[in-house]
């Protein structure tokens, strides 16, 4: 089956606003009586849920955590993307579309990644109203940076924690909108089936995590604002506890999973030291801004390094191989994420590697520092200062822009970064895969809509830094309360759903079977163990390079363990109170079914684009090496059961309006 | 409730007493301290007990004299009450390992103010039964200078300070007195907002000199009143 | 890498309304770990020995969603300053420490189970009035009002609260006026929170006092302990904000 976007006909830069404008609406008096379930309180959920209670809707809003300001777009240091042009450096609409859809490395639909760019600049707009408190200029105007795979400054940011600033924002305005009634909270309650009537999606089970009872609630419409899958790398940036589970649990109601395979590995996290180590720590991107990331030229430079013979600084600026700016002169330490991740994996594989575990590379800012401090100095009228002035002042600028990120450094390697480089190395840190959409974020399943990490829309094979919260926030605050409208405009008369009726019953059946089958196994390995093999499973197969025997040796792998796992799992404790042991095994249980879609979706592509790199399709210079003549379409799995090959649809990908060409950062 | 009675009775509120009334007793203590330091002349008492006389007599005193009786209660009241409120919201269950570090101020008195209040309180009992009921009730022997009549405080002040268990209850009255005011005086100036960054070290600096200064001449009078009786 | 043998005095509790106790475990950890890792190694300990493993609460692990809240050894986030339990590593401790790990202790926080508490009382806070009303889609340009530079790095100061709710849990009297005035202050700061500033700050208090918080006397510990290190000039803040619009306007919450 060939699916439909739905993308609006007529030119690019007009579709949004002439969609818009002809759009099905539903009047304020039926919005009162339409009811409509968001999952997630994340950038998207929580936006969502806010502009919903806006507009009128009697929404209803869940989160599995204590309060729905702690969803982890809470963690996106770096910044927000948005078409502004205030730093009159030659940015439009056309440009951060362009960018973004070359980014993706020509995977992501045209209509939507231009109606992204054609948003972005009213989050801004929107944020700034609602107190976010961006970083300025002396002159009171805001202030903007760089990211990866651009050549503008559109990045606006707050410290190192933009995520932070803009998810209270959202979470502000959804506060608001609980205290005036039209959104009801639900906290720690965590979402485990979608309900079906007619097949239309018409509600959800959720578990209340402290009483551990089941609940049921009825809705004319439910969007998911879930987030995305990388945990099931195991080790991740993610929080402990992002998960699959709702997006998976829609796919097993007939939802397409788009896309699983793209999975975005951040170049600049903090390397892993310990198997006991439950989580990887990200350094923003905006440290690229200023920092270089180098290996050493020589493997016995690297080993010593490596022993603790010599330090960074025992290198010579002639032994040093910088990488990044050796092999893409154009964009430098600022070429797309994927593109930077796989050139430290070249450089580790190579044996260059500068950590004990052989993988990691240094993010140096000896260089920033001086530069910054000879400025500074020049600024203040100190013509003759001597370099420990220098790197003085130059260590204070740097402490300006990145401090918290230093002083997040040292806390968790306790190593000084002002003084000694940062050794950092590529994580699993978002996932451009997620439920298939339409262009109103509808997906196939009628009146099930998902928003942010959640669905695939628009990052292509590659997400731009910067680009996440920009998504997030553009689905929640102005894409969805408006598109919602197309399927609800067709249900003013449609009463409340009461959930006794038959299809709530049978859904709440099936959890409370799953549940207990989960806790029925009484096994002798932890929901921990299983999720630690295979985290490993995927990151050595299906990480940053792939191969066809490795995929198929995975999938394998990956049932084998999913067979133990119902064989040997041990889950304390009982379903009827607060377990957080089978909240995991439930989570656990999804990602050992989505890591198995990943790498059949891996094995399908059969061409290397942004994040999902095939090492049998590279070019001679080790890049990506895209198949455009077979490979132009958007994957959609649909599951066909317990054991059952997934059915392929494809979305074949249109471009009228920029010509896919060769991705080259050279 | 009106809204005077909700502000009053928000926490909000019920600290603003607090501020205001121990701000009047802060000034209070130097009108007083200016007083009894008058028992250090060597006049056998004359200034010091016509001052008193002055204090109980003229009307304008004595009608701020009553609002300072209320102010106290009130300070100790709305203390006391504060202090239970606190403690309440604590909850039923304390911490095993009680650990409070602090930045600005010292955790000691800070975190004992309701302590340290009740043993003021206990002091300012004794120390208006011993001289002021003493004055009101006109047990004191009374003494002619020029013309006026007055009742001889003073050599009540001196037989009391030549007991020296009163005078060591005394002095660590007014060590406690201090740590009540090495916390209260910043605090009162903290819970009315009075802070700035470039104002607020200055407004920590005087009362800190404040706290240790006013108790230790309060101190001095009896020590120095002791020793020159002990002839020492 | 240096392995440390420890004593864990953590407190059990298996519901709202059942007694705690404390129980000790011995635990091995090694410097590298942080302080939640520790408390996972004892967790799989537990399970493989089929006992309940230690309810706790922790989720981004690095030190931004609020949600880890540990007292340890008296200290809300542990003994460093600007940090929060998730932050912590084991190379702050030794070999042969004995670590006590208590909850959170407030009236308005129970105890769900063991480590985990009920901070719900701080989003009714929040939902009294803590935001700008602002509907999506009125907002103007972002760059129509400048701000001094100066005054947003103040509110971003006052912003970077995580709610976690440390400031109560140190607070002898358990008051939440670090929290409650970092959020009046944020958006009081700001031009676009200053139009409803007297009104939210009389609500916000309200709600505060109705959730059974203790009063602020000013003793600071919420400033040590905060990991985020909110100020307490922010109490001072709302204190005028309060005054000022109580008794200076006709505003009434």
């Amino acid at each position: 089956m060939m699916l439909d976007g739905k993308i609006p006909a007529g030119p690019l830069t007009e579709k949004w606003t002439q969609y818009k404008s002809t759009m099905p609406l539903v009047a304020p008096n039926n919005k009162r009586n339409i009811e409509i379930i968001v999952v997630g309180t994340g950038l998207a959920g929580a936006a969502a849920a806010a502009s919903l209670g806006e507009l009128g809707y009697a929404v209803k809003c869940f989160t599995f955590h204590d309060s729905p300001r702690r969803a982890h777009s809470i963690a996106a240091q770096g910044g927000i993307n948005a078409a502004k042009n205030y730093r009159n450096d030659g940015d439009s609409t056309w440009r951060l579309f362009y960018d973004t859809i070359k980014g993706g490395d020509y995977r992501a639909r045209e209509g939507n990644v231009y109606r992204l760019a054609e948003v972005s600049a009213s989050i801004i707009d929107q944020a700034v109203a609602q107190g976010v408190p961006f970083a300025r200029e002396y002159g009171g105007l805001l202030e903007n940076r760089s990211f990866g795979g651009v050549q503008v400054s559109r990045t606006f940011y707050a410290r190192g924690q933009t995520g932070q600033q803009l998810l209270i924002g959202a979470y502000q305005s959804l506060s608001r909108q609980i205290a005036l009634g039209s959104v009801e909270m639900y906290n720690r309650h965590e979402m485990l089936d979608v309900v079906i009537v007619d097949g239309k999606a018409r509600g959800i089970i959720a578990r209340n995590l402290v009483s551990g009872k089941l609940e049921r609630f009825g809705a004319h419409a439910v969007v998911l604002a879930t987030g995305g899958y990388g945990n099931v790398f195991y080790l991740s940036t993610n929080a402990m506890n992002c998960n699959v589970t709702a997006a998976w649990r829609a796919v097993r109601r007939g939802a397409y999973m788009a896309n699983p395979c793209f999975t975005q590995i951040h170049p600049t996290c903090i390397p892993q030291y310990g198997d006991y180590q439950s989580k990887l720590t990200l350094m923003s991107e905006s440290l690229r801004n200023d920092g270089r990331v180098w290996v050493p030229k020589k493997k016995e430079d690297a080993q010593a390094i490596r022993e603790g013979r010599k330090k960074a600084t025992d290198i010579a600026e002639a032994d040093r191989d910088y990488f990044l700016e050796r092999r893409y002169p154009a964009f430098g330490n600022l070429v797309p994420r994927d593109v930077a991740s796989r050139a430290a994996k070249v450089a580790c594989d190579e044996g260059l590697g500068v950590v004990p575990t052989g993988l990691g590379v240094f993010l140096d800012f000896a260089s920033a520092i001086e530069r910054y401090g000879k400025s500074k100095a020049n600024s203040i009228g100190e013509h003759h200062a001597d370099h420990q002035r220098i790197i003085q002042l130059g260590e204070q600028v740097v402490e300006e822009k990145y401090g918290n990120l230093f002083e997040m450094y040292e806390k968790i390697t306790g190593e000084n970064p002002y003084k000694m480089p940062m050794k950092i190395y590529p994580a699993v840190h978002y996932t451009m895969g997620g439920l298939w959409v339409d262009y109103n974020l509808e997906t196939n399943v009628p009146g099930l809509f998902a928003a942010g990490e959640c669905n695939f829309s628009d990052h292509g094979a590659n997400r731009l830094g910067a680009s996440a919260l920009m998504q997030g926030l553009a689905d929640g605050y102005f894409v969805l309360p408006y598109t919602i409208g197309t399927f609800l405009a067709n249900d003013i008369r449609t009463p409340k759903f009461d959930t006794n009726r038959d299809e709530f019953a049978a859904a709440e059946k099936d959890v409370h079977a799953r549940l207990d089958s989960l806790l029925g196994v009484q096994g002798t390995q932890s929901v921990e163990s299983f999720h630690r093999r295979l985290g490993k499973i995927m990151w050595d197969y299906c990480g940053m390079s792939r191969t066809a025997e490795g995929l198929t040796k995975a999938r394998t792998m990956i049932r084998e363990l999913r067979e133990s796992f119902y064989k040997d799992v041990f889950v304390p404790g009982t379903a009827n109170e607060y377990n957080p042991e089978l909240e995991k095994a439930h989570r656990v249980a999804d990602f050992l079914e989505m890591g198995e879609l990943m790498v059949v979706d891996a094995l399908d592509r059969n061409e290397s684009c942004g994040g999902h790199f095939r090492e049998e399709y590279q070019t001679p210079e080790g890049e990506a090496d895209r198949d455009d003549d077979n490979y132009a379409y958007v994957s959609a799995w649909e599951y066909k059961g317990w054991g059952e090959d997934p059915i392929l649809h494809k979305e074949p990908l249109i471009f009228n309006d920029v010509h896919p060409s060769k991705r080259s950062y050279k | 409730m009106n809204w005077f009675t909700n502000f009053i009775t928000s926490s909000i509120g019920r600290k603003l007493v607090m501020s205001l009334t121990g701000l009047f007793l802060i000034l209070f203590l130097v009108v007083h301290l200016l007083g009894n330091l008058q028992l250090l002349y060597s006049d056998e008492g004359e200034k010091f007990n016509l001052y008193a006389l002055f204090m109980t007599t003229n009307p304008l005193i004595k009608t701020i004299s009553y609002g300072l009786y209320a102010f106290i209660l009130l300070h100790a009241v709305q203390g006391w009450i504060l202090w239970r409120k606190n403690a309440a919201a604590r909850g039923p269950q304390g911490y095993a390992v009680k650990v409070t570090r602090t930045t600005g101020t010292s955790a000691v008195a800070a975190n004992n103010m309701g302590w340290l209040g009740t043993i003021i309180f206990v002091f300012i009992m004794i120390h208006l039964y011993q001289f002021w009921l003493q004055m009101k009730l006109g047990t004191l022997d009374m003494k002619m200078y020029d013309g006026e009549t007055a009742a001889d405080l003073y050599t009540a002040v001196k037989a009391a300070y030549m007991n020296l268990g009163f005078v060591v209850f005394y002095v660590i009255s007014m060590v406690v007195i201090a740590f009540h005011l090495w916390h209260g005086f910043q605090s009162a100036f903290q819970t009315l907002g009075l802070n700035h960054r470039k104002y607020t070290p200055l407004i920590k600096a005087i009362g800190k000199i404040y706290s240790v200064v006013i108790p230790a001449l309060f101190a001095l009078i009896p020590l120095y009143m002791y020793f020159k009786n002990a002839g020492l | 890498m240096q392995t440390m043998k420890l004593t864990l005095k953590i407190w059990r509790q298996s519901g709202p309304n059942e007694k705690g106790r404390f129980e000790t475990y011995p635990v091995e950890a090694n410097e590298h770990m942080s302080f939640l890792e520790m408390l996972d190694v004892l967790n799989e300990t537990l399970i493989n020995e089929r006992k309940t493993p230690v309810a706790f609460e922790h989720d981004c692990r690095e030190g931004i969603c609020g949600t880890c809240n540990l007292v340890i050894n008296g200290q809300p986030h542990g003994p460093n300053g600007g940090t929060t339990t998730c932050q912590l590593h084991m190379r702050h401790f030794k070999d042969g420490d004995t670590i006590v790990i208590e909850p959170f202790r407030a009236r308005a926080f129970p105890v769900i189970r063991d480590l985990v508490v009920d901070r719900n009382a701080l989003d009714r806070i929040i939902q009294a009035g803590g935001y700008v009303s602002v509907n999506t889609g009125q907002a103007q340009d972002a760059n129509a009002i400048p701000i001094e530079k100066d005054i947003a790095s103040h509110a971003f100061d006052a912003a970077a609260c995580i709610s976690c709710g440390a400031c109560i849990a140190a607070c002898p009297n358990a008051s939440a006026m670090l929290f409650v005035s970092a959020k009046v202050s944020h958006l009081a700061l700001l031009p676009q929170g200053k139009v409803e500033a007297r009104k939210r700050v009389q609500a916000m208090v309200k709600q505060m006092d109705e959730e059974g918080f203790g009063m602020c006397s000013n003793i600071t510990a919420c400033e040590a302990e905060c990991p985020k290190e909110i100020s307490v000039e922010n109490i001072a803040r709302m204190n005028r904000e309060y005054l000022s619009s109580v008794i200076g306007t006709e505003v009434q919450a």
